[in-house]
């Protein structure tokens, strides 16, 4: 029960920022980030210029901030239009954007 | 695959969906908590690398873990319900499993009223509560330019987040009047718990501008910078300079779970009773979709729903729910949309940024079905979550029905897979950390 609980309290409570960062890589650019940080804050801190260009080719970015609006899809490990606004960074992650 | 069954699943663990789990456990039923999020919390809770505790949330989390009957099913949402006490949930970077329920919570929260105008797709220009959302899960805005418009308490909560993240707030725009704005602070009076939170906000507004009567009209790109023209009611232009915009004009429920349920609502809100059941026997809704009403709202039907859901008696938490009705209708009064706003920007504005549809383009339609196809706005990935909401102000289009998936989906979801193993099925609680695992 106690394993259960700190499993749990260190995956859902307050993250603690003394955690170790995390690796990930952003269009090639090796990135440490804090844990709980999303890939949408990812992309912000690789300074990536935007996460889509939109139909007629203009740079688009993370707008909503909550899955709805879809302006943040990425590529995550190969995988297309995931929500970069929905997912945490992994250890070992590969982040692509369209531009890369 | 094998199909996973519960006794009450709730959609949503923002405050009502936790709340309505809480209430729900002690009756021993198994319950499944679907979230979205990675992280529970839902958005006003929402957990990231540098947000503070919030001892409401994880109090609730804490209790929560305790009950062995409780399981969840995180960074996953629900894709379609193919028949009565069926759900298809799809996790993005696994597979889709099937639920089956005997009861349902909706606590699906609500979004941003996001409304087109000049310049709206320009990087630098996010939602209001986007912004803070951003924030929260670790975008830096430290030493930043921001200027924070559209309407409601939660400008001032946003500005607040992003002044703590070492932002320089240079301007909060609120639309509605000046005399709107006494008189909800003055409403204030009669909900002190409010006032006090309000209260923190203090050396915010010492310190910002914080202007009635003016929206954004439109924002440029220059040198890096973003240009913003703000109107006021009486058509007074000021330009500011700024590094980002956010911009949100209030909350709107999220309906699309409610709908391809079949359950009535309203643009209001998905129409529940006094036990906040659904026109649906056996699917209870709770929180902002229920309604717009606020955290407070959300935890009252959060508790009303979770009692009602597992068949223990609401009588007490009925009462909790009558005050924060009373502050709902005060902000709902306060912060109504001015004429300004309610009529579509200049014709070359995009409307559907999935799309690239300018407003000129939709404005001749008579219907959304004719607008849709003649323009394909709202046909994008977003299937007009965004320009929806403003086709409805606007022209007044009804959106009907979304069929599903109720959102974009994997086609294998679709197909069900079932011969794939289930990586996640009902252990999908410890989605957070063992997502490396997935890569194989």
């Amino acid at each position: 029960m106690l394993t259960y609980l700190n499993a749990f309290l260190t995956n859902f409570l307050m993250p603690s920022p003394s955690k170790a960062f995390i690796h990930v890589r952003v269009n090639g650019q090796i990135l440490a980030v804090a844990p709980y940080t999303t890939v949408a804050a990812a992309l912000a801190l690789a300074k990536i210029q935007y996460s889509r260009s939109s139909v007629q080719g203009m740079p688009r970015v993370p707008f909503c901030g909550m899955g709805v609006c879809q302006e943040c899809r990425v590529s995550i490990n190969g995988l297309p239009h995931m929500l970069a606004c929905m997912e945490l960074c992994q250890p070992e992650m590969n982040i692509s954007t369209e531009a890369s | 695959m094998t199909a996973q069954d519960t006794d009450i699943a709730i959609l949503g663990a923002g405050p009502a969906g936790l709340t309505a789990a809480l209430a729900a456990a002690p009756s021993g039923q198994r319950i499944l908590i679907i979230d979205e999020q990675a992280l529970p919390g839902g958005q006003i809770w929402r957990q990231g690398p540098t947000t503070a505790s919030v001892p409401a949330r994880d109090r609730r989390l804490a209790m929560l873990a305790q009950y062995p009957n409780i399981q969840w099913a995180s960074g996953t949402r629900m894709i379609a319900s193919l028949k009565p006490g069926h759900l298809l949930l799809e996790c993005p970077t696994d597979r889709a499993w099937t639920v089956y329920y005997k009861t349902l919570v909706l606590a699906s929260g609500a979004r941003e009223l996001l409304l087109p105008f000049c310049g709206w797709t320009t990087p630098g220009v996010t939602g209001a509560g986007g912004l803070q959302a951003l924030i929260k899960g670790g975008t830096p805005v430290y030493n930043q330019d921001i200027i924070i418009a559209g309407s409601g308490p939660l400008l001032l909560a946003v500005a607040h987040t992003a002044r703590q993240h070492g932002a320089r707030v240079r301007a909060i725009l609120e639309q509605t009047s000046s005399a709107a704005l006494l008189r909800f602070t003055a409403g204030l009076v009669a909900h002190p718990g409010k006032l006090l939170e309000a209260a923190r906000f203090l050396p915010l507004l010492a310190s910002t501008p914080y202007q009635a009567d003016t929206h954004v009209h439109a924002v440029r790109k220059q040198n890096e910078r973003l240009i913003v023209e703000t109107r006021t009611r009486n058509g007074t232009t000021e330009i500011l300079d700024c590094d980002r915009v956010a911009v949100g004009y209030g909350l709107i429920p999220t309906l699309e779970p409610a709908l391809a349920l079949g359950c009535h609502t309203t643009p209001q809100g998905i129409l529940v009773g006094t036990d906040q059941q659904t026109s649906i026997t056996g699917i209870y809704a709770a929180g902002e979709c229920a309604g717009i009403g606020g955290v407070n709202l959300a935890l009252a039907t959060g508790r009303i729903a979770g009692l009602a859901a597992s068949g223990q008696d609401i009588t007490t938490a009925l009462r909790q729910a009558h005050v924060a009705r009373h502050f709902a209708q005060l902000m709902h009064r306060s912060f109504a949309l001015g004429a300004a706003l309610r009529i579509p920007p200049d014709g070359d504005t995009i409307f559907c940024r999935c799309e690239d549809v300018t407003i000129a383009a939709v404005a001749s339609a008579r219907t959304w079905r004719d607008a849709k196809l003649h323009s394909r706005c709202g046909m994008g990935a977003c299937q007009g979550r965004l320009c929806g909401a403003a086709a409805r102000l606007y022209w007044n289009w009804d959106q009907g029905t979304p069929r599903p998936p109720i959102g974009p989906a994997r086609l294998g979801s679709l197909l069900l897979d079932n011969d794939a193993p289930n990586q996640h099925g009902p252990s999908c609680k410890t989605t957070v950390t063992p997502r490396a695992d997935r890569q194989s």
